[in-house]
């Protein structure tokens, strides 16, 4: 008696978008909590978790990715306003861009060529094939850029865009330490290298550390995407894959 | 309201960058041309109006709940990464290393090079949470 009337519940469910929009939300409002309760720790960084989370989820309920992204594609949406939103604290830290323009465009095209450069040299170093290669290369762009790029150089674009989240998180969760280790104290410095390699997801880390930091890390982000878009396949051409 | 005003400005900007980018065959996404065109007209206004500063804090004091949707995509591609997992992951942690330790190390050597005078000068005058010491010597 009971039962069908779960199910119908169910299949009422999975076919609104209500659901995954709901549990991308109670997953990340879960992590983030775990996150503050281990001290801000980066090991615990909130993507991570509710990713883990969540798929797990989706597996034990036997869900469909594409059932749950109906819902989830709401969030992912905003990433568009959220990459325009970033023109506002870049305004706000004018006067160090203005001190700085040099360093920072000659790091930001250095840190563009190193990151598909060594990513496409690594990946061809331990034997993946062209397409994993292509999928890499722009790994540390932002993640609509990244798929165009991908696109177009024959990678293949959904993977390049979980390519770019584990990138964005690994770069989130070693890059504070990596830098402490290097001795690096100016925010300006750490907030380039950590936007240029990880993207949004570092942005997000180096808004944690300082609105500096993160203001640099938006501006490296947004100009890494530019120059990806124009470095990437121009240098895949170059080395003739 | 502000909060509303500034939303629909985000989105305003976004969508001319996007019909901007494909009117004109640009190889770049379109929030990004958008992210540009309104730090001109921030340039250009001389300030960032209260409605435009809500709703950017609003959307990028989360930043990476945006990317969860994403990142469960993993799920769809287990078996290519899985049959390829040495080579995506070695290269993929490596390289995103390498990058932000070149990159660092590049802009703290140009950094001084080009600007040390007038970044120290800044940064001693409004530097909130950063310079800590190695500025100052």
């Amino acid at each position: 008696m009971n039962e069908p009337v779960i199910t119908d519940i169910w299949v009422y469910l999975s076919a609104s978008p209500l659901l995954g929009l709901t549990i991308t939300l109670l997953a990340y409002g879960l992590a983030y909590r775990l996150y503050l309760q281990a001290n801000s720790s980066p090991f615990a960084n909130p993507v991570l978790v509710s990713v883990a989370m969540l798929i797990l989820l989706l597996m034990v309920t036997g869900t469909r990715y594409s059932e749950y992204f109906e819902g989830a594609r709401f969030v992912h949406f905003l990433l568009g306003p959220a990459t325009v939103a970033l023109a506002v604290p870049l305004y706000e830290q004018l006067a160090r861009l203005k001190a700085l323009w040099l360093p920072v465009t000659i790091s930001l095209i250095c840190g563009v060529v190193i990151a598909a450069g060594s990513s496409i040299g690594l990946a061809w170093l331990l034997g993946g094939s062209t397409e994993i290669q292509m999928s890499l290369a722009p790994k540390s762009a932002t993640a609509p850029v990244a798929m165009g790029i991908s696109e177009t150089i024959g990678g293949i674009p959904s993977l390049t865009a979980v390519l770019v989240v584990i990138t964005g998180i690994t770069g989130a969760v070693t890059g504070t330490r990596l830098f402490e280790l290097m001795r690096i104290s100016d925010d300006s410095v750490k907030g380039i290298a950590i936007g240029v390699a990880a993207h949004g997801i570092g942005t997000a880390r180096a808004f944690q550390v300082s609105n500096q930091m993160g203001a640099f890390s938006g501006l490296a982000m947004a100009l890494s995407a530019f120059a990806t878009a124009l470095i990437v396949p121009w240098l895949v051409d170059l080395t003739g894959i | 309201m502000a909060f509303l005003n500034g939303i629909t400005l985000l989105l305003a900007y976004q969508l001319i960058g996007e019909v901007a980018v494909r009117l004109m065959d640009l190889p770049i996404p379109g929030p990004v041309l958008g992210m540009m065109m309104l730090f001109i007209t921030l340039l250009i206004r001389g300030y960032a109006p209260e409605s435009i500063s809500a709703a950017s804090s609003a959307l990028l004091s989360h930043l990476s709940l945006l990317f969860v949707p994403a990142g469960v995509g993993m799920m769809v591609h287990f078996d290519r990464i899985a049959s390829e997992w040495l080579p995506i992951t070695l290269a993929l942690f490596f390289s995103t290393l390498i990058t932000m330790v070149a990159t660092a190390g590049i802009m703290q050597l140009t950094s001084r090079w080009f600007a040390p005078k007038s970044l120290q000068a800044d940064g001693s005058r409004d530097g909130e949470d950063s310079d800590r010491g190695s500025r100052h010597e």
